[in-house]
């Protein structure tokens, strides 16, 4: 196809190209100002207005306060805990519902999709929920609360359902005359040829365990147990007194804790973002991916 | 089968039991899927009797005193009701006026970039928020809303005074729906682009023959292949009119910005689980999802009608 590159053409490129240019430096910007920020100097940092596009002076004083914050690194072990342990226990889970429903030999199929889909749309809502988990199981503060509540995610196992149905039938044929049970079809046949929705739905799960921190401050109590986001609530939104009281000991002017405290919670964000950034390109692809399944429709 | 008919006529535990002697893996595999949804999504639909009671955590569901609708009555008679009713619809009409169209927008623009590389760079940077955790993303927001912060430097820029933006009851709306455009517009515009890109190019060029400039070509050729999507997604985003999700809200708001930022899942959070109010909070919960649930149920029935096309 020849494009006719007319001047009005030209003139819609070049504002079309500098207003994508405008999104893209507006989503950008405010991560490159909490980058530049956190390797400030504190005080550069607090007096600085606008725009900053190389750091101010130059400190790595709140990266050394993060990093010997030891609330941080149980912070991470115990995210990593939950997204482990959590992401397995949900892809296993997932996987099996996902399995049932998509066999059209299993006599229950209908009901049981009715029997998952209902509680896409009603539910017993916080508090019922909390008082099952805490009264009838005893969770309360326990690190099942944050992984056996939310075991299954019936999104993900609808989207898993659907990419299992679409496996073609003869695969399975050859596998039903070797006289293959169902665990080893699904073993041997179904998830091999699914891997591409499998990394997409354990991506999910980890992504949003990674993120989760309503759940953490529902069912936690015990600091020993707190998810990485629960800290960063506590540095970057309810403004904790015990970060500066840890602080005032190395400081002599009492403003100079306010400027630290400002550099701290920039290099909290960057310390807390990094990880994710840095998968997150390798990853893009996957995660489009699911975008386009959960719009599919069967 | 060999005799469908004579299948059809057994009754419905002979048929199950035949159908479990025979694939008996399968029901094995579904039990522990459906136990789990079992006891924590139907117990807790169980739970909701606690609506109507005056709970106590000691005496149980069976021991509490049965008071029939009174929490309900509580909840309309006290001054809180309108307010949060009134804030939660109209943080959805304000996110569906300004957050709705803007992905599409997007779409279409970066529909328009003909160089690859440069489309797919503003793509991945625009993506790029919507990875960043909820916590993390409202303590920018803090961090930027003090005094000092980056957007008291821009207002002072523009000739307006500082304020502390997130104590500012008028400002909560503004800062809570511009700050989910930012985060989530490129990631919501992948959807409408994987839509185009599965477009007839026979069209632009009838289009290019026909002598339409680029804006004829995007109102004429390109917007109609969205509208079916458009639709769609409109009526889904209708039917969660009355929800908005707390974590947000209970990251962002304060005391202070309660009067407009205060909605019934953060009030249902506060009131129903940091008080202890379990029975009040159940009854306003299951006032907020029979709702929900109408307004998903009338879009869905308004969906197949117009689109011919619906959720179930």
């Amino acid at each position: 196809m020849v494009e006719n590159k007319s001047f009005g053409s030209r003139l819609f490129d070049i504002i079309n190209y500098a207003l994508l240019g405008v999104v893209a430096l507006l989503c950008l910007y405010p991560l490159w100002h909490v980058l530049m920020g956190s390797f400030s100097d504190p005080k550069g940092l607090t007096l600085h207005t606008g725009i900053m596009l190389w750091p101010e002076g130059f400190s790595l004083a709140g990266y050394q306060i993060v990093l010997s914050n030891p609330n941080i690194l149980s912070g991470y072990l115990n995210t990593l805990f939950y997204v482990v342990v959590g992401t397995c226990a949900r892809m296993v889970m997932t996987i099996l519902g996902a399995y049932a429903l998509s066999r059209s030999n299993f006599l229950l199929k209908r009901a049981m999709s009715v029997f998952v889909v209902v509680t896409m749309y009603f539910g017993g809502g916080l508090i019922a929920s909390f008082l099952v988990v805490t009264k009838v199981f005893n969770m309360y503060d326990s690190r099942a609360a944050i992984i056996v509540p939310s075991l299954v995610s019936t999104w993900n196992m609808i989207i898993l359902k659907t990419a299992f149905q679409r496996v073609p039938a003869s695969l399975e044929e050859s596998a039903r005359l070797d006289g293959a049970n169902d665990l080893v079809l699904l073993i041997r046949i179904i998830l091999p040829v699914t891997m591409a929705t499998l990394a997409v739905i354990t991506l999910y799960y980890a992504v949003a365990e990674w993120n989760s921190w309503f759940t953490a401050v529902v069912y936690l109590r015990s600091r020993e147990k707190f998810p990485l986001q629960l800290f960063l609530r506590e540095t970057l939104i309810s403004y904790s007194t015990s970060m500066s009281d840890e602080v005032t000991g190395s400081m002599d002017a009492p403003d100079m804790v306010l400027f630290i405290e400002e550099l701290v919670r920039y290099a909290t964000i960057i310390v807390a973002t990094v990880p994710i950034l840095c998968i997150y390109p390798f990853a893009q692809r996957y995660f489009i991916t699911g975008v386009m399944m959960g719009s599919l429709k069967e | 089968m060999a005799q469908p008919s004579a299948a059809l006529k057994k009754s419905f535990p002979r048929r199950l039991a035949r159908n479990y002697r025979q694939n008996p893996y399968i029901y094995w595999m579904a039990l522990p899927v459906v136990l789990y949804y079992l006891l924590f999504h139907y117990l807790p639909m169980f739970g909701i009797v606690i609506a109507f009671q005056n709970f106590r955590p000691a005496r149980g569901v069976f021991g509490s005193q049965w008071v029939g609708m009174q929490n309900f009555q509580d909840f309309f008679r006290s001054p809180f009701a309108p307010r949060l009713i009134r804030n939660t619809i109209l943080i959805n009409v304000y996110s569906i006026l300004w957050g709705f169209p803007a992905p599409i927008l997007l779409a279409l623009m970066l529909n328009e970039v003909r160089a690859s590389a440069y489309k797919r760079v503003i793509q991945t940077v625009s993506y790029m928020p919507h990875f960043i955790s909820l916590v993390v993303i409202c303590g920018m927001i803090k961090e930027f809303s003090l005094i000092n912060g980056l957007f008291n430097d821009v207002r002072a820029f523009f000739g307006l005074e500082r304020v502390g933006i997130l104590s500012e009851a008028k400002m909560f709306r503004t800062v809570y729906i511009a700050s989910g455009i930012w985060q989530q517009i490129g990631w919501g515009s992948i959807i409408y682009l994987a839509t185009l890109a599965g477009a007839d190019p026979n069209l632009y060029e009838a289009a290019v023959i026909d002598g339409a400039n680029r804006f004829q070509r995007i109102i004429h050729v390109t917007l109609p292949v969205l509208v079916p999507l458009i639709v769609m997604q409109f009526i889904l985003r209708m039917g969660q009119m009355m929800n908005v999700g707390s974590e947000k809200i209970i990251l962002l708001y304060t005391p202070l910005t309660y009067e407009t930022g205060d909605v019934i899942s953060s009030y249902v959070y506060r009131r129903g689980l940091q008080e202890t109010k379990y029975s009040l909070g159940t009854a306003i919960g299951l006032f907020n999802s029979l709702i929900n649930m109408c307004l998903v149920v009338g879009t869905n029935a308004l969906s197949r009608k117009v689109l011919d096309e619906s959720l179930w």
